[in-house]
């Protein structure tokens, strides 16, 4: 009965450890061939970190630095010539200043939105709620084309502003918050009310803070899917590379006379994966209290 | 000053009317408690009351003056919540503070950093220190000032909720069923702490409640509401041994009062089960009820008193009292008859005689209404 138990349990553990195989592998593949030289990448040799010889890199040398400074351990060979090849911190600095503007005009403009779609009462409310639904179901790219349009006629192309205001009001946000205000009891309103707070004060005051681990949960979706964003950078950043995102900023690795080089270029991804990495272990807790309290999951 | 007074009242939430017509005086500094069952719109009142909730038509008249129209921060009311409604990132000592704040403070001085620069608000922020702490000190929850809602127990909670609304120290307080969420011991023991509150403070409560019992022990009147209307407000006791319509004499008492029908015969005497009533009554209606409550039925074994018979088929022993249900032998209805546990217990399935005391009969209309 027992091994029979074991048996039944042990075929889902199977199929469980394939599924995360497939999500890591990637993942390892990235961090080994940011490690490794270009000879061991290449003869897929070498396990996870390779020989690690000190050697003298050809695609450096081309580039006009001399021997000596060409010669060292491929794991510092990688990185440094990433760092060097393109303005990865200024590109780093980019995503944040993207992401975190977005986050927070995203929660400026949900909060009050789903506070008055959830706790107040006027005609329309169902129809406007029902119009942050449909707005769901847009595309991004079914209307870039027309958005593209209208920042080159404001002639904000090229600029942060091109990057930043398509997002600002996200009907995901709007909803999800709702949602999560539906669940705050009525009476805590009132009770704000009577102590003299106006509408706004109880959205920034009480709704804000009891809303927290929900914001949280937002705050992910919304910062990975901007930090990644390869698509909308790709149509408005044109030719600036000041402007340039994470993923515009790796895209600089590919092409040209070193293209079939990966050391220096999965460094440079794995330096833009770790500050998402880095923020999701820090938040991991909030976040799947986030996800789960939302029903999201 | 306190008073509370509502005029015509009128409220429906959509096609479902709340309150009709309800007109209501609340004097100064008494302990009013709305009763009703659940969905009779005491709550809904309480909110109309607070200007949480907008009535369609009819006046609220606070202290001589119209309130209609005024927010509900500006009626000076205080509420406490059945949920307690803290504010649940906040200490006790915030939670306190913030209505105080809120009425005190300028907008300047409510901003956080810059607010701390105002030379005024130093002073005043003195004397919310004081009111914080003399209502911690009232209610004996200074040791928890700085702890968390989620940190309290039901009780603690409780105090806490009632000090935020304490601390401005308003005209009147509005409580929506404040122990409702508490357990049964720490109920009873709240209701003496209450009433003792009311004592201390002098001021107008408004009380709402599903309860019978919270309303008799405490207040000064009682209004009964029932399906949106106003049916008796009086004291506690008048309430009960003298309600005037069957509805009310049904809510107020538990167990629930039981009821007979009776003939009237045409000089004015009312007969029920077989026992004729000593006292007359002056109506020219033949068929009327009759309503005496458990502690006015008397299992007897004296044959000369007059009787009818029952069978017991459940007992419910309290201690202090036992309450037999019984089934009438003539008929189908079941009433209830408290018994004392001093004279023996009656098993399931005995017959016993059982008889009325004839004072405390009432006699309502078939419709309801009391016939004196």
């Amino acid at each position: 009965m027992l091994a029979r138990h074991y048996i039944g349990e042990s075929w889902k553990h199977g199929l469980l450890i394939i599924g995360a195989l497939i999500v890591l592998i990637p993942f390892y593949m990235m961090v080994s061939m940011s490690l490794k030289s270009q000879q061991e990448i290449q003869s897929i040799s070498g396990g996870l970190v390779g020989a690690q010889e000190i050697q003298t890199f050809p695609v450096c040398t081309k580039h006009g630095y001399t021997e000596e400074v060409c010669t060292m351990r491929p794991y510092k060979y990688n990185f440094w010539f990433a760092f060097k090849k393109a303005p990865i911190p200024r590109y780093l600095m980019n995503g944040l200043i993207v992401t975190v503007s977005i986050f927070l005009i995203q929660v400026l403009i949900a909060l009050p939105c789903s506070y008055a779609l959830a706790k107040l009462r006027f005609k329309g409310r169902e129809f406007v709620f029902s119009m942050v639904l449909f707005c769901l179901l847009i595309p991004v790219h079914a209307i870039a084309l027309p958005l593209y349009v209208m920042l080159a006629k404001a002639g904000l192309v090229d600029t942060y502003a091109a990057l930043i205001i398509p997002w600002t009001i996200s009907v995901f946000g709007i909803f999800l918050m709702r949602q999560f205000f539906m669940t705050v009891p009525d009476e805590l309103i009132d009770a704000a009310r009577m102590d003299g707070m106006g509408e706004y004060s109880i959205v920034w005051k009480v709704m804000l803070p009891v809303a927290i681990p929900a914001l949280l949960a937002f705050a992910i979706f919304s910062v990975v899917a901007h930090w990644n964003d390869y698509f909308w950078p790709r149509i408005v950043i044109t030719g600036n590379r000041d402007l340039f995102t994470p993923p515009l900023g790796i895209r600089e690795f590919r092409g040209g006379i070193d293209s079939d080089e990966f050391g220096p270029m999965m460094a440079s991804i794995v330096t833009v994966t770790i500050p998402l990495i880095v923020a999701f272990i820090v938040a991991q807790k909030r976040f799947v209290e986030g996800i789960t309290m939302t029903g999201m999951k | 000053m306190g008073t509370i007074s509502l005029k015509n009242i009128n409220k429906s939430f959509g096609s479902t009317e709340v309150l009709k017509q309800l007109s209501l005086d609340i004097q100064d500094g008494e302990f009013l408690t709305l009763v009703g069952p659940s969905g009779c719109g005491k709550s809904t009142l309480l909110k109309i009351i607070a200007g949480l909730e907008q009535q369609n038509s009819g006046d609220v008249i606070i202290d001589d003056k119209n309130v209609n129209s005024t927010r509900a921060s500006k009626r000076d009311l205080a509420m406490v919540f059945q949920s307690y409604a803290l504010y649940p990132h906040l200490t006790v000592r915030k939670n306190l503070e913030t209505p105080l704040k809120l009425r005190d403070y300028s907008f300047v001085e409510r901003l956080p950093l810059i607010g701390n620069f105002v030379p005024s608000r130093k002073e005043k922020k003195k004397s919310i220190d004081d009111l914080v702490f003399k209502t911690s000190e009232t209610l004996k929850i200074t040791e928890l000032l700085d702890r968390k809602p989620g940190q309290l127990s039901g009780g603690q909670r409780q105090r806490a909720a009632l000090g935020r609304a304490m601390v401005r120290e308003p005209v009147a307080f509005l409580m929506d069923e404040p122990l409702s969420n508490l357990d049964a011991a720490l109920r009873v023991h709240m209701r003496s702490e209450l009433s003792e509150l009311h004592n201390s403070l002098k001021t107008t409560f408004i009380y709402v409640t599903h309860d019978q019992a919270e309303a008799l022990t405490m207040s000064t009147r009682m209004a009964v509401m029932i399906d949106g209307e106003l049916l008796q407000l009086d004291t506690p006791s008048e309430v009960y041994n003298n309600p005037s319509s069957l509805r009310v004499a049904e809510f107020v008492g538990s167990p629930k009062i039981n009821t007979f029908t009776a003939q009237i015969s045409s000089d004015g005497s009312v007969e029920f089960m077989g026992i004729k009533l000593e006292r007359k009554f002056n109506t020219n209606i033949q068929k009327a009820l009759v309503a005496v409550r458990p502690e006015h039925l008397e299992i007897t074994k004296d044959s000369n008193k007059p009787a009818f018979e029952a069978t017991v088929s459940y007992r419910e022993n309290l201690g202090s009292d036992i309450f037999y249900h019984v089934q009438v032998d003539q008929s189908d209805s079941k009433i209830i008859v408290r018994g004392s546990p001093q004279a023996g217990l009656i098993s399931n399935g005995e017959t016993v005689r059982i008889s009325p005391s004839h004072a405390e009969a009432m006699l309502f209309e078939t419709s309801g209404e009391r016939i004196r």
